[in-house]
């Protein structure tokens, strides 16, 4: 077991943060998949960070109810939010969901005496396991593979196909919306509580802009057809700088044009290049 | 002191309506998010440095060479990864992510060659003179930012209004089918509309570079924020809303900081870009007809 010990010592950072995005790739894939647009998940990841980390840090809560609290109040914000919110649609909806974004990395920035402002929050106390991240995950994609088979799976993919006509089938589209977005909401909370408790340190610019669009990213590069697309998307997305690590300077170029490639020759996502390499493979043989 | 912030506005707020035109017009026509277009506004403002600094052009000669580099860019923008998502019917959200490797791209590259420190103009290159008006200080730089960003915009205006080109587009605009079947090439107009939206992104980057006499590689982020911020408050699509909707911001920032202090800036331009959002999701200055889904 020698060769897990040095390989767990030097990659344990990697396979933890994997475990964070393969969270929150999943938790963009809830608002995807029922045709919803938004980038509020940095935010929301923010606040469940946040809020487990103060939680930890200033009143000694144990982890598991820290990670409770960091999954539950992002929820919460989002229910408060959806309903005035999800009335927008399509780019609207971003671009609202974009400045709720700054407007939250903006509070936590400008409330020194509780967030420590932009100098973040040090010393957090590195709880997260391998474990913690492992069950999360595992719970979380058994859970939306299963909501992808069931009644509200049908009925988000019946939304992102036609809301009017989903509506007129008598499906409360809002109803189901304002659910992805909560779920969606929670999961990057519990993805951001786990974080802050493995990297001690967090401050404001981790959940600002560069964040939602990496999340946004990791969903769509995946593909949003099935959970498995936002898996591979986070894999990729987090593999991805690693990999290209011996190229230096140059290796966000390269990474930024690997981005562009995989868009361009699979614009559906991995998943569907994937599933559609599988399907040719069975009708050739 | 109240006329002296109003010069400032006028400034900064023309630089933001110019880059939110570039970012709209995309949006309008080719119904697509553009996030590189922050990296072509460091582009040009890059391109405008390097020819000052390396051919010894003077500033006038400095911003052509801006214009050609971003046209360049805008070209290339859309032949090689717009133009072949739109011949394979990509999702709508694939040219957006596409965009956003393209900026990663640009940025880094930027950085591995000039590196990450602040650059400035050096200080002979820039034009010195300032003109006293009263109690109010004008300098030559800001009165040619606000001469350059609304001599565009009026031409810009001018050109969706009474050329054929401009015509076509607004035809695309309105729908890419209709415009096909009346014989428009549309395929090119795609392209032209790139080009002319970087041209004015690099073209405010330029100006940007100028007013604060900083350029650094992640230059475009921030003002990415500003012009998706500048094309709700205005209606996304929406040309005239883009010019309102930057001066608009503009004052509400250069204000904010004056009456209310520096760290509100970004909090009042998205609190109030969110508030708009819910209020009145159409823009400040749209119809709710016109409203794009």
């Amino acid at each position: 077991m020698e060769w897990l010990d040095s390989f767990w010592s030097i990659y344990s950072t990697l396979v933890l943060s994997m475990g964070t995005n393969i969270l929150l790739a999943l938790s963009i894939y809830f608002t995807l998949s029922c045709g919803l647009l938004t980038v509020a998940n940095a935010a929301f990841m923010g606040i469940g960070a946040y809020a487990a980390a103060l939680l930890t840090l200033n009143a000694g809560a144990p982890f598991s109810l820290a990670l409770l609290a960091g999954t539950l109040l992002p929820a919460a914000v989002a229910l408060l939010l959806g309903p005035p919110t999800l009335r927008l649609s399509g780019v609207y909806l971003a671009m609202a969901t974009l400045a709720f974004g700054e407007v939250v990395r903006i509070t936590i920035l400008n409330a020194e005496g509780l967030t420590g402002g932009a100098l973040g929050l040090n010393g957090i106390e590195q709880l997260t396991h391998v474990g913690h991240v492992a069950g999360a995950v595992l719970v979380a994609l058994f859970l939306s593979l299963r909501a992808a088979k069931s009644r509200l799976g049908r009925a988000f993919a019946a939304i992102c196909q036609d809301e009017t006509a989903t509506e007129l089938m008598g499906v409360h589209v809002r109803a189901y919306q304002l659910c992805a977005f909560t779920c969606g909401a929670a999961l990057a909370g519990l993805a951001g509580a786990l974080n802050a408790h493995f990297t001690f340190f967090i401050s404001p610019n981790e959940y600002g802009f560069e964040r939602g669009v990496e999340i946004l990213a990791m969903g769509v590069l995946g593909g949003t057809g099935s959970p498995w697309g936002a898996v591979i998307g986070a894999v990729v997305i987090t593999l991805l700088p690693e990999l290209l690590r011996g190229l230096g300077y140059f290796r966000p170029l390269i990474n930024g044009l690997i981005l562009v490639i995989i868009i361009l020759y699979s614009p559906k996502g991995l998943w569907d290049l994937l599933r559609g390499a599988r399907r040719t493979a069975v009708a050739t043989r | 002191m109240l006329a002296q912030q109003l010069v400032n506005a006028l400034s900064l707020g023309g630089v933001y309506a110019l880059f939110a035109l570039g970012f709209t017009l995309i949006f309008g026509v080719l119904d697509v998010i553009n996030l590189a277009h922050g990296a072509i506004f460091m582009l040009g403002a890059y391109a405008a440095l390097q020819a000052v600094l390396l051919l010894k052009l003077p500033l006038p000669a400095a911003i052509v060479v801006a214009i050609l580099v971003a046209a360049l860019a805008g070209l290339l923008l859309d032949r090689f990864i717009f133009a072949p998502l739109r011949a394979r019917n990509a999702p709508h959200l694939a040219p957006m992510i596409a965009t956003i490797g393209l900026a990663i791209s640009i940025n880094s590259a930027v950085q591995g060659i000039f590196g990450a420190e602040n650059l400035r103009f050096p200080v002979d290159a820039l034009p010195a003179e300032a003109f006293q008006m009263g109690t109010i200080r004008v300098t030559l730089i800001e009165l040619q930012i606000i001469f350059l960003s609304i001599l565009l915009m009026v031409a810009l205006l001018w050109g969706l209004k009474r050329t054929r080109v401009g015509v076509a587009l607004r035809a695309i605009a309105e729908s890419p089918k209709a415009a096909a079947l009346l014989g428009i090439d549309v395929e090119k107009l795609f392209g032209v509309t790139a080009v002319i939206a970087s041209i004015l992104g690099g073209v405010a980057g330029v100006l940007i570079a100028l007013y604060s006499n900083a350029l650094f590689p992640t230059m475009g982020q921030p003002m990415l924020h500003k012009g998706i911020a500048v094309v709700i408050l205005g209606g996304m699509g929406d040309i005239r809303g883009a010019m309102l909707g930057g001066l608009f911001l503009g004052f509400a920032e250069v204000f904010a900081v004056a009456y209310i202090g520096s760290t509100m800036r970004d909090a009042v331009a998205f609190g109030l870009l969110f508030a708009i959002l819910l209020l009145r999701p159409q823009g400040l200055f749209g119809q709710a007809a016109q409203r794009r889904a």
